[in-house]
């Protein structure tokens, strides 16, 4: 079995948001950058299949020079190569283009990725490379086996969850409790280094969008403490000032 | 040109989310607004889509579409948009609009933004405002292609409910196997409940309750407030509470009116899924937690003493 695990390069969830160039630009000052986390738990869960059903795992990602040691992280975590496309990753189109034409050729039975960045939130790129490549997407998936040529997958719904089984190849955009994120050890480290990592130039597309610019949300107000003996004023403020009840 | 609305509904109840994506049609085009429902709805809250600014309702009635099937919901809407010569399509979060956003801009080659949270911007090009980094930040994005798919968040837009009701058309696109790749085996819902994302008003809990025996408490001040229950990450981690009702960066985003944090410290993750709630309330035993900063009502005092007593207090104010 071939897997394909897509990985973003984004900020620490604990980074601090700020934007320049007239607020066309992330500032990149000072954060550190990581494997994007609903793509650590897709790799995860590939490294578990790795050893279960003997798969191999290819990661890719599509981004400059500076996303090598993510791609590294990857690699160490239990990836066996892996595949930068290099260009900005400048829209969700844009770089799902680019994922399909390294997968079109690539006979993945399984291509896994988060279900949304956290820079961009977009929540798209899976169902965009499913139908590039007209091949099925499911997400959020929480749950994923694999059973001969058959996936059976818990996905999240509203409320629940639902149970679904689909044939390979398929494209799934993965959350938590699909397995849990893997730190790499030392020798992952170690290997790592001489694993192969592709480099390859990205093909031209068109762009359905364009970003006008970025705008921090406003600041919060001051906060009003009340007594904890005094709910009921609690519950008369939520009604007759914050007009919530 | 028409604006067609995706609508969902839950156990054929028509969902709040998707009244306020007609809301959001009506207000940018009002006057050719198509609803279009999959599956089986109830035919009384189809005809009600009408007050919300829905002057049609396309039914696609065909059975397969009960459940959430990304591929095929994305086949029917791209059908109607070449049917009625549709140019926008409107589609309220949910667990499967992101996706189904996705392949209808590939089928019909449109430009498409998920996460949009106020009315476009179209005085000089078509430009909307999307939440970025887990509500931390906007971006606006100009749509440049002649057909768009907006995917819309909670509150994008006000609501309203006036006017008359909508007829209902049968609707019947051509449908073949491979749109229904995926066979559901079964499924396990809370029925019954506000879901968290729909919900007005929600109660959270984290781990300063120390244990699910704990969660009554919550549960009846959810009851009182008629509120959505959410959790803190470790909490659905340590399967105190089902994982769709963890709330954060890696969980569920949430934007409702009230939101009621409960022995949730207020780590960054769990703010980044709810800052874009309208009011904030923090209960916590320690003045020092990072919550306070983010909220605008807060308690400091144990759980197990204020929360029983808010909720009295909540009961005596609506009896
Ligand atoms: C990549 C990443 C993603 C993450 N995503 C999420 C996410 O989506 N959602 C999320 O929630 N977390 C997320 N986390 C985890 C997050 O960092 C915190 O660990 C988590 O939110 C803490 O949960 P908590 O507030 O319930 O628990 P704690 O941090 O343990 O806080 C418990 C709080 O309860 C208070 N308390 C204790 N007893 C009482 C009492 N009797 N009465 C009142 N208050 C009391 C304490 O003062 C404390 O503030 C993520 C972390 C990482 C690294």
């Amino acid at each position: 079995m071939k897997i394909l695990v897509c990985i973003t390069h984004v900020p620490d969830t604990t980074s601090r948001i700020a934007f320049t160039d007239g607020d066309t630009k992330f500032d990149t000052n000072g954060v550190q950058y990581i494997i994007g986390p609903y793509d650590d738990y897709a790799l995860a869960r590939a490294v578990e299949l790795k050893e279960s059903h003997a798969a191999t795992i290819t990661v890719v990602n599509v981004g400059g020079l500076e996303t090598e040691p993510t791609i590294r992280k990857a690699l160490a975590i239990g990836a066996d190569d892996a595949i930068r496309i290099n260009a900005d990753p400048e829209d969700s189109f844009f770089v799902a283009k680019q994922i399909t034409n390294v997968a079109k050729d690539g006979g993945y039975d399984l291509i896994l990725m988060g279900r949304e960045s956290i820079d961009f939130n977009g929540g798209v790129v899976h169902g965009l490379v499913g139908e590039l490549l007209g091949i099925p997407s499911v997400s959020p998936v929480m749950k994923l086996d694999i059973d001969g040529k058959v996936a059976k997958i818990t996905r999240e719904i509203e409320g629940g969850k639902e149970y679904i089984e689909l044939e390979m190849p398929l494209v799934a955009g993965c959350q938590e409790p699909i397995a849990e994120w893997k730190i790499p050890n030392m020798r992952g480290i170690m290997t790592a280094r001489s694993k192969p990592l592709n480099v390859v130039d990205p093909v031209d597309t068109d762009h359905p969008n364009k970003l006008v610019r970025f705008e921090l949300p406003p600041p919060k107000g001051d906060i009003k403490m009340i007594d904890p003996e005094h709910m009921e004023e609690l519950v008369s403020l939520l009604k007759s000032e914050a007009k919530v009840l | 040109m028409p604006v067609i609305v995706f609508v969902e509904h839950d156990e054929g109840r028509i969902k709040k989310s998707s009244k306020e994506a007609i809301c959001y049609a009506s207000a940018i085009n009002s006057g050719d607004v198509i609803a279009l429902v999959c599956g089986n709805a109830i035919q009384d809250e189809m005809e009600l889509l009408g007050k919300n600014g829905a002057n049609r309702v396309l039914h696609a009635t065909e059975s397969r579409l009960d459940h959430g099937d990304i591929q095929a919901y994305a086949s029917v809407i791209s059908q109607a948009m070449d049917k009625e010569n549709a140019d926008i399509v409107v589609l309220a979060k949910s667990s499967v609009s992101d996706a189904v956003a996705a392949r209808t801009a590939i089928k019909s080659d449109a430009s498409f933004a998920t996460n949009v949270t106020e009315l476009p911007d179209t005085t000089d090009g078509f430009k909307v405002k999307r939440s970025i980094f887990t509500g931390n930040a906007f971006a606006w994005v100009e749509l440049l292609k002649a057909k768009k798919i907006i995917g819309i968040t909670k509150n994008s837009v006000t609501y309203k409910e006036e006017g008359g009701s909508a007829g209902v058309i049968d609707y019947l696109p051509v449908l073949s196997d491979d749109d229904f790749n995926s066979n559901v085996t079964g499924r396990e819902k809370a029925s019954g409940e506000v879901l968290l994302t729909e919900a007005e008003i929600i109660v959270s809990g984290g781990r300063g309750l120390k244990g699910p025996e704990n969660w009554g408490m919550i549960v009846d001040l959810a009851k009182a407030l008629g509120a959505a229950t959410g959790c803190s990450k470790p909490v659905s981690d340590l399967e105190w509470r089902p994982h769709h009702e963890h709330v954060g960066q890696t969980g569920i985003k949430v934007s409702p009116n009230l939101y009621i944090a409960v022995g949730i410290s207020g780590a960054i993750q769990h703010l980044a899924g709810v800052n874009s709630s309208k009011v904030i309330v923090v209960i916590n035993k320690d003045p020092e937690a990072p919550f306070f900063n983010a909220a605008d009502y807060g308690v400091v005092g144990d759980a197990f003493e204020v929360v029983p007593k808010l909720t009295e207090a909540v009961k005596a104010m609506l009896a």
